[in-house]
């Protein structure tokens, strides 16, 4: 793993202006999207040859070919000189007045074809092959990423924003396929550079070497300008990261920038990133382009070295003019390479860097994942216990602290108590989105870190406070919880919780496309269809967090008379603020600072007189009060 | 859209020019040295001094370093335009997409948009830089050197540029098919990161229903599409470049073939062949990246389509060309018959409501009334599309979006926070409050005494989204940052949802001397909440059903009545029992004083 120097000040502080360090630092030890290494990283390359071994075919065709191309672009030239060899002969013929054929030039041509064609094919096989096994590649990289992504506890989403995972599975990824290719390109040109120097060699020793002078001088010219231009293509790098982030927050926020009015200063900070960007950006592209008057300037000095020295030889009878061809179209052909080696230099770190970011992310840590020996949760009854739990998201502020409760199967059990003081999170362990750092939770007697995840998902269903849809129909968007429901099964959970009076006003009824987040809806409407979600699978324990805070009582009656008859038997956790709701729960669980305060019916507690008692007075003092002016009016 | 994608990068003339000169200069030099090397062949065999070699050696290094130093200029300055470019569409996108009003982003995924704004105008870059400069070169090089050519040897030249006419209808033929496969596959990249985003935000969903395996399957589809889309455009690419490689290839082998003819027929000498094939290896390199430029630029075509659809798009709230600047309003609110759709269904019916300044207004309703539309429909997030609605008398359509919206406070229902610090958060609308203002607006949205507790107070970062709040702290700090605007219109859409009665019941009574003053509009569900409101209107599939104050409705037969009945009625004792203790509290304290 790199040192990071922590994402703040790349994606996630670019445009709020500051304040990004006062993050813990807890996050990933995801790298700064900057950040260059080394060209070369062992572990990288090794895993992600991995990766390429199931294709392992593909890519051995794949290199082949490439071998056969290269060498029939390094023949060419040297077909050509055998073919100019045979015209002066031809020419020298003629002006001797000799009868003149074409004979031999045309077994030249033959070869000439022969070539042309195995290049044909064999450069197709092996820019399809490449293509083939690095989408193959792209393809499980993807496949193996969000597979993962699944497994990771939700506590690493508290820490890491949407969008900077995304880039993993996207920018990162393709870096890495890009990667694959320019090994593969890279190695070509490494192999015609080979072929060009022994063919050089064996046209003239002396000429050769005379011409390869000028290559030391390229390749520490070559040296200097990377070290320049280092920090030139981080920055880069990162002006275009603030960008992205500076993008993603507006579209997504969007409706608050308007409803706020912050069009304008917002327009000002992205001209600003979006400047700096530019600037970034000139100024590489000012380096890089430093390169090319350097290389033209070699290869003419090359060629002009090639005219003299040949050219002498040539003149004395030494050499033949063809020989000064081919070194002249072999030099044009030597400089290529090389300048694809240099520019690609930087493209091998971005890789490396990349590849250390994805497989950093492929190795996080699964915080919360099943045991060795986990079991499947069989069918339950619903009886929880919970067991001197304590839990805390950031180390010095604890969230539950210690607290016991039994829960009998089929009870309606009801946490109240003021926000923030941990009925969201105490329904979280229960769903063992995050692990208890101590005590125990147990479900029909089974500590739910000794069953698989997967199967105590199955027996639980969450109405979640926020009512997060998918894209996609309103019937998938039910059907989430039970994919194979059938449509009547999605209709009675609709008609269950009221939803389908206006499902049916819409008009594509349940196919009904919604937009992102169900942007299309009313907030109570998402609610509704997340509370038929949370029904279909008919789950033995049902979470209901605010489940209709954002709905009228008359409807939410409606949905509790309807439950009833659905639920009876079941055990069911209630959160709501509204206690109307509650006043009929078998147990109410007062919670405050996360603890448990006191706990009964509503009036056993009512008639404690304590903190539930209170605050259900002040639920009611403010109609009190509202009331006082028009009834008992006592003057104040 | 090739015109309009010249346009944006014809807004930098001199850039271009510049980059145009430089490519011209460069070209020139470029055709230059192969007569050099032809000539040179041709002394070598007629045995001249080698003086005259050195001088010709001269001169070839002085044509290229020439050559170097304009194609520096070629490729600075290209490079300078494709960036100048990229830079004026991304702040155009963004600009548009800030002003385009709710109903054009309620059709559209962040996704969606990002990947225009993002790998699009990319696209756009890559052909100004590359293609759009690239090709008059090429087509520079391929005339240039033919009309050199035609001057040395007619014959020849036919049949060396034979191949032009071929390569150019492939590809343009190839193109075609290209800039098919890359709108779909700009389509299915834009899915797959629909499915990744949705998957990675709806996370909680998916864990609490054990939805991995399901998600992984949708991913999967997606995924091996697109790699299936990529290798087809690879497989199309690859074999079109390979293609013109093959003729290009051949052209040479023919000048060479009848090259040999023409020596033999002594219309030609060795020289002038040599020169023959150094011309084609000097377009041999632009012909070879004519594939990757046509590739380019169906890409390029694709992705100009995208951006400029949302550049175009026209705004579905638009403001009047004379509208003037709304002063600080009173607070006087009216609604004349107003209707409204989203789509064809009609929302809201024939909707009329007055506020007075400083009155505080409920709006009640079953899930999916209108009570949202209602109220998002003053600062003009969409257009009613029947009706009128006035501040102060001043019909909301004559006036700016931004002095309308200055003078409306909305603490929305689906509350959005930015993963920034809380302090950031509160100050999203009044960038460069200061920290007594922020507290200030805390403090009565009752959020203080909780963010006072933290380690680092106001500078604690929220998750994205607010994730790592709880959802009653969520929607205090939204209230906290609409206060802090001291709007003189404040709307609370259900905003107090997620609170407990014993806080919200001190956030009401600190609301009280912040209301003040200012017309209020509430939503809410909990009777506790609206009973006390100026009025109160119940609203029934997108009309107003009933209207009044709570004591007239509770006589009324209505939903609010029923509502009453399931909220408090059973509790009448109770209410009762609170009244009496209040009163006494009220008159001991009476009697103290
Ligand atoms: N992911 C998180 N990371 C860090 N702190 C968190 C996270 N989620 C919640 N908290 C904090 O933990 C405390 C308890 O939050 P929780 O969501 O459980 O409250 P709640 O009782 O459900 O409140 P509400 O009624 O407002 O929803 C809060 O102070 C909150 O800020
Ligand atoms: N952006 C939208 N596009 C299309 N239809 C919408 C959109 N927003 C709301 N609707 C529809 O308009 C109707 C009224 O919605 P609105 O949000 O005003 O309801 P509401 O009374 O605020 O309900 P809730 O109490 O659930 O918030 C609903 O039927 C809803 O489906
Ligand atoms: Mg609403």
């Amino acid at each position: 793993m790199m040192h990071g120097g922590g994402f703040g000040g790349g994606m996630g502080g670019g445009s709020m202006g500051g304040g990004g360090m006062g993050r813990m630092g807890r996050r990933l030890g995801m790298d700064d999207e900057g950040e260059l290494g080394s060209v070369y990283n062992h572990r990288v390359v090794t895993r992600l040859l991995s990766y390429v071994l199931p294709h392992k075919g593909l890519a051995i065709m794949s290199l082949l070919t490439m071998l056969v191309t290269t060498f029939t672009i390094v023949a060419q030239p040297w077909i050509i000189k055998l073919a100019i060899d045979e015209l002066v002969d031809t020419g020298e013929q003629v002006n001797a007045g000799e009868q003149a054929t074409v004979g031999a030039l045309a077994f030249v041509m033959v070869l000439f074809a022969v070539n042309m064609g195995v290049r044909f094919v064999s450069n197709y096989m092996y820019q399809v092959s490449l293509a083939r096994v690095s989408q193959g590649v792209l393809y499980s990289l993807r496949t193996r990423i969000f597979g993962h992504l699944q497994r990771l506890s939700p506590s690493f989403y508290d820490r890491n924003e949407v969008g900077r995972i995304m880039s993993r599975g996207q920018n990162d990824v393709n870096q890495l396929q890009e990667f694959l290719n320019l090994v593969v390109s890279s190695l070509a040109d490494v192999l015609s550079l080979g072929g060009i120097v022994i063919a050089l060699f064996l046209l003239d020793v002396q000429l050769a070497l005379i011409t390869l002078t000028v290559i030391p001088v390229l390749i520490g010219i070559m040296l200097i300008w990377q070290k320049i231009a280092w920090g030139t293509f981080m920055r880069v790098r990162q002006a275009i990261s603030v960008v992205n982030a500076n993008l993603q927050e507006n579209i997504s926020g969007i409706r608050v920038v308007q409803s706020l009015n912050r069009e304008e200063t917002n327009m000002e900070r992205f001209d600003e990133v979006n400047n700096g960007h530019l600037e970034a950006n000139l100024h590489a592209s000012r380096l890089s382009a430093a390169l090319m008057p350097t290389v033209e300037i070699l290869t003419a000095i090359a060629i002009g070295l090639v005219v003299i020295f040949g050219g002498r030889q040539a003149i004395n009878g030494t050499m033949e003019v063809s020989v000064i061809v081919a070194f002249v179209l072999y030099v044009q052909r030597f400089f290529d390479p090389i300048r694809n080696l240099t520019m690609q230099y930087t493209q091998f770190q971005r890789a490396m860097t990349s590849g250390v970011r994805i497989f950093g992310l492929l190795d996080t840590p699964v915080e919360v994942k099943d045991k060795e020996d986990a079991v499947d949760l069989p069918p339950v009854k619903g009886a929880i216990t919970l067991e001197g739990i304590r839990f805390h998201y950031v180390p010095e502020i604890e969230v539950v602290k210690g607290i016991d409760l039994t829960i009998q199967p089929g009870e309606t059990v009801a946490f109240v108590g003021q926000t923030g003081a941990g009925k969201t999170t105490l329904v979280a362990l229960l769903n063992r989105f995050y692990d208890v750092t101590e005590g125990r939770i147990t479900i029909d007697g089974y500590d739910i870190r000794d069953v698989t995840q997967d199967s105590l998902a199955r027996q639980t269903a969450m109405v979640l406070q926020e009512p997060f849809l998918f894209s996609g129909s309103i019937s998938e968007n039910i059907a989430y919880n039970k994919t194979n429901a059938s449509h009547d099964e999605v209709v009675a959970a609709a008609k269950t919780v009221g939803a389908h009076d206006f499902i049916t006003k819409m008009p594509d009824g349940y196919d009904t496309l919604l937009k992102e987040r169900g942007q299309n809806l009313s907030v109570g409407q998402r609610q509704l269809l997340s509370f038929a979600r949370a029904l279909i699978a008919d789950p033995a324990i049902l979470i209901l967090d605010e489940a209709t805070a954002n709905i009228d009582s008359y409807s939410e009656s409606v949905i509790q008379r309807a439950m009833t008859e659905v639920f009876h038997g079941r055990t069911s956790i209630v959160i709501a603020h509204r206690l109307s709701t509650i006043r009929n729960a078998d147990k109410i669980v007062m919670l405050e600072h996360g603890e448990i305060l006191e706990q009964g019916t509503h009036s056993e507690l009512m008639n404690a007189d304590g903190a539930y008692a209170k605050l259900y007075n002040t639920y009611f003092a403010d109609a009190a009060l509202a009331q006082i002016p028009t009834e008992a009016a006592p003057e104040g | 859209m090739f015109i309009r994608i010249l346009g944006m990068a014809w807004r930098h003339p001199r850039h271009m020019v510049a980059a145009y000169v430089a490519l011209i200069g460069s070209s020139a030099f470029a055709l230059m040295v192969p007569r050099l090397l032809g000539t040179a062949v041709d002394e070598v065999l007629g045995g001249t001094e080698f003086n005259a070699m050195l001088k010709l050696a001269g001169l070839i290094l002085l044509v290229n370093a020439l050559r170097g130093v304009f194609a520096y200029g070629q490729t600075y300055l290209s490079e300078w335009t494709g960036q100048l470019v990229a830079y004026d569409m991304r702040n155009a996108i963004f600009g548009k997409l800030q002003r385009l009003s709710f109903s054009y982003h309620d059709e559209r995924q962040t996704g969606d948009q990002m990947s225009r704004a993002t790998a699009d105008v990319e696209a756009i870059r890559n052909f100004v830089q590359g293609g759009l400069l690239r090709a008059v070169q090429i087509l520079m090089l391929v005339f240039g050197a033919a009309g050199l050519l035609f001057m040395t040897n007619w014959r020849l030249a036919l049949i060396g540029l034979a191949f032009v006419p071929i390569v150019a209808y492939r590809s343009a033929v190839v193109s075609l098919s290209l800039r098919q496969i890359w709108n779909y596959v700009l389509k299915t990249t834009g899915k797959m990161t629909t499915v990744m985003q949705e998957n990675l935000s709806g996370v909680r969903v998916v864990r609490a229903f054990g939805a991995q395996e399901y998600e992984v399957e949708k991913f999967d589809v997606v995924i091996k599409d697109l790699s299936e889309s990529h290798i087809r455009v690879s497989r199309i690419q690859v074999a079109n470049s390979s293609f013109i490689q093959l003729v290009f290839a051949a052209a040479t082998g023919g000048i060479i073939w009848f090259g040999g003819q023409e020596i033999v027929n002594g219309r030609l000498t060795p020289g002038e062949l040599t020169q023959f094939i150094f011309y084609l290896g000097i377009i041999q390199g632009p012909v070879r990246m004519s594939g990757m430029i046509i590739n380019n630029f169906s890409r390029a075509l694709s992705a100009g389509q995208r951006i400029f659809e949302v550049v175009d798009a026209p705004s579905p709230v638009q403001e009047l060309p004379d509208a003037t600047v709304m002063p600080r309003v009173r607070g006087h609110v009216k609604f004349e018959n107003v209707s409204f759709a989203y789509g064809d269904e009609p929302v809201l019916r024939d909707v009329s409501l007055e506020a007075q300044p400083g009155q505080v207004v409920a709006l009640l309703g079953m899930p999916g009334s209108g009570k949202t539309t209602v109220v998002h429909l003053i600062p003009r997030f969409y257009e009613a599309s029947e009706g009128k609605i006035t501040l102060d008398g001043t019909d909301i359509r004559d006036v700016t979006l931004e002095s309308l919206r200055s003078n409306v406070g909305i603490a929305m229902q689906d509350v959005f926070l930015f993963s920034a610090t809380i302090a950031d958060n509160i100050a999203y609308g009044k960038p460069g409050s200061t920290r007594e203002d922020v507290e200030r607006a805390s403090r009565i949205a009752q959020l203080h005494d909780y963010v006072a507790d933290l380690p680092d107070g106001y500078e604690t970062w929220v998750g994205e989204r607010g994730i790592t709040l709880s959802g009653g702290q969520r929607q205090r700090l939204a209230i906290a940052r609409t206060i802090l605007l001291d709007p003189p219109i404040l709307v609370l859409d259900d905003s107090t949802s997620s609170i407990d009665a014993g806080t919200e019941h001190l956030l009401r009574l600190a609301l009280e001397s912040v209301m003040k003053g200012r017309t209020t509009f509430v939503i809410a569900h909990r009777l506790s909440t609206v009973r006390h409101a100026d009025q109160i209107l119940v609203l029934d599939n997108g009309s107003i059903a009933e209207k009044g104050t709570h004591n007239e409705l509770v006589q009324q037969k209505g939903l609010y009545r029923q509502l009453y009945e399931l909220q408090l009625l059973p509790d009448e004792p109770t209410i009762d029992k609170t009244i009496d203790k209040l009163t006494a509290r009220s008159q001991k304290g009476e009697a103290r004083s």
